[in-house]
């Protein structure tokens, strides 16, 4: 039931959450992208003189406790998010569905085994993960990607054998065997396209989970070191400031939920456009 | 049932074996010295061996190992390179701040949820259902650290009716404990209950197309029986599937909010303990927490046969 991604985008502009999440997401990844080539101030800058400054037309978000202009950090901010969450879900989706679909096509002692290896790296959530790195080799960015990747693995393998478990026990499944389709076709061509909404939904939970991860583990100094901003970091070094300085503890925070926000109503629309069961029901 | 018992009492043991391999390797073998990782790239040579020497680095890798697996079982965790006393007395003044922090905050979560997650379901695409959602998706958006800063910028900067931080001990009463509680555990459950909810909701819709469903609605069961009775309990496999993952992202919660409300719990104490490069701590904490995420998930799949006989069988039908 695969549909061009031509289909995909006329059918998702009549859905609500396609649109709004849509937009917000593109903006994000734009804002991204761009703090490749612009930002309103080199965030490296540093300018006691001007620290703590309320937003004006010269620093539309204001300075903070280095005088550096909170618009430019954010947008570089976005850039650091990106980067961790995309590789952080490439690294579960590749290795966890493959991991699910295999063990609920064999069972028996295979699906043994990748259940129990997946109770084991689950048993290392990536904030322990990012603490045993750390206790080691220190702080770091490469930290959060590794410790968010290995979590997201077992997710994804979970996720996609309870799944495939209850499709492999439906009717079509038997007709399929009984035509002689191996376990390997059956689990790309039948079962794969319909566990597909919930891995996109899975997905794009676990994209905003790598976000927030990457901002908490950032907040706790264990993810992005500076001169590097990070929206984490920055919450954390407004928590000092909270006093007399709330509105450096808002924006930071404003930024990561409205990308999650966006991401989560973007995957949620997907799932809507890509599911016709669903739309039916609608 | 026992064959069914013993078995995952197998794997459970297998798992927690393998998880002391992981931390051991991380933790001991791959730093190649963890006396030079504790003492810093400045200790002097003679320093260096009388830690190996107290560590007992000097003696063959397997040795440590089983020794370290042994200590483990008889809960002897060893000294603690800076505090100077028993791992496991730390872990124990620690545990009464972080446990019942934990536990509160999964109640709440699962108290707000699942009654959510259920009117939601059976308002499908009416307004109750959009409110929930609307919740949902806020709620799942919001960094639990970021809303526990709002929390505190509101409850104790601006109204000064709860403390920002800190705790006041167990000694001083239940309800000073309970006012450095009530923050922190808000802050934890609230986004915990928005992915809960939203999960109750799409089980419950997924389960209330079934055919048997019809079927029970043809024999005349009210709405009310369909939804708590029939529906619920087929929805709950993947609700407790996501309860069971979310008690890692609670444990992960539990060690940040630890730190923005500075609770001397087991997250503190990790934390002072890496910067202090305290390996000994570090190890033995990592190994618990990772025990206490593999225990939760060996009683998850207790339940899932409780839930549903029909998996007894590990999954065959």
């Amino acid at each position: 039931m695969f549909r061009t991604l031509a289909e995909v985008f006329r059918h998702g502009l009549k859905n609500r959450s396609f649109v709004i999440g849509g937009t917000i997401s593109l903006l994000f990844f734009l804002i991204a992208f761009l703090s490749y080539f612009w930002t309103p101030y080199p965030v490296e800058d540093i300018n006691i003189a001007e620290k703590l400054l309320k937003p004006s037309a010269k620093y539309l978000l204001g300075t903070d406790h280095f005088g550096r202009d909170i618009l430019s950090m954010l947008i570089q901010g976005a850039r650091n998010s990106v980067i961790v969450a995309f590789v952080a879900i490439g690294i579960g989706i590749g290795c966890g569905v493959p991991l699910g679909l295999m063990a609920a096509a064999k069972k028996g002692w295979l699906d043994e085994l990748i259940m129990r290896f997946n109770d084991l790296t689950f048993a290392f959530p990536s904030l322990i993960s990012a603490i045993m790195i750390t206790a080691i080799l220190g702080p770091g960015s490469v930290n959060s990607i590794i410790a968010i990747g290995i979590f997201n693995v077992p997710v994804f393998a979970r996720v996609a054998r309870g799944a495939a478990l209850s499709i492999w026990k439906r009717e079509f499944i038997l007709a399929a065997r009984s035509a002689g389709k191996g376990l390997f076709k059956i689990s790309i061509e039948h079962i794969l396209p319909n566990i597909a909404s919930m891995l996109i939904v899975q997905a794009t939970i676990q994209f905003a989970l790598g976000i927030l991860a990457e901002a908490g583990l950032s907040y706790l100094g264990l993810g992005t070191q500076p001169p590097m901003p990070s929206w984490g970091k920055m919450l954390n070094e407004a928590q000092t400031f909270m006093h007399f300085a709330p509105q450096l503890a808002i924006y930071p925070g404003v930024a990561i939920a409205l990308t999650v926000m966006g991401l989560n109503l973007f995957g949620d629309g997907l799932r809507d456009v890509l599911d016709p069961k669903l739309r039916r029901r609608r | 049932m026992r064959i069914f018992l013993a078995k995952r009492v197998f794997t459970l043991v297998l798992t927690l074996l393998v998880a002391t391999l992981v931390v051991f390797v991380v933790l001991e073998i791959l730093p190649g010295d963890p006396a030079a990782v504790m003492l810093g790239i400045n200790a002097e040579t003679d320093t260096l061996n009388a830690l190996r020497e107290e560590l007992g680095l000097n003696r063959p890798v397997w040795v440590r190992y089983t020794h370290w697996v042994g200590d483990l079982i008889t809960g002897n965790l060893g000294i603690s390179y800076t505090y100077d006393v028993p791992v496991s007395e730390l872990i124990l003044d620690r545990i009464t701040v972080s446990f019942p922090l934990a536990l509160l905050a999964m109640t709440l979560s699962t108290l707000i949820a699942i009654p959510l997650g259920v009117m939601a379901a059976s308002n499908h695409n009416k307004p109750m259902d959009f409110l929930v959602m609307s919740f949902s998706q806020i709620g799942i958006a919001i960094p639990n650290f970021w809303f526990a800063m709002l929390l505190t910028l509101l409850f104790s900067v601006t109204l000064r009716l709860l403390p920002a931080g800190g705790f006041a001990g167990w000694d001083a009463g239940i309800v000073p404990v309970l006012k450095s509680f009530l923050l922190p555990t808000i802050a934890l459950a609230l986004p915990q209950a928005a992915i809960l909810a939203r999960v109750t909701r799409s089980a419950l819709l997924e389960v209330l197309q079934e055919d048997f469903i019809r079927t029970a609605r043809a024999k005349g069961v009210t709405n009310q029986g369909i939804l708590w009775k029939h529906a619920l309990r087929n929805a709950l496999i993947p609700v407790v599937t996501i309860m069971g993952l979310q008690f890692s992202f609670l444990l992960a919660g539990t060690i940040i909010i630890e730190n923005v409300f500075y609770l001397p719990g087991i997250g503190r104490l990790i934390f002072q303990a890496i910067s202090q490069r305290d390996l000994i701590v570090v190890k033995n904490l990592v190994i618990l927490l990772s025990a206490a995420v593999i225990m939760i998930n060996f009683m998850v799949d207790l339940l899932y046969a409780f839930i549903d006989p029909r998996l007894k069988g590990g999954g065959d039908v």
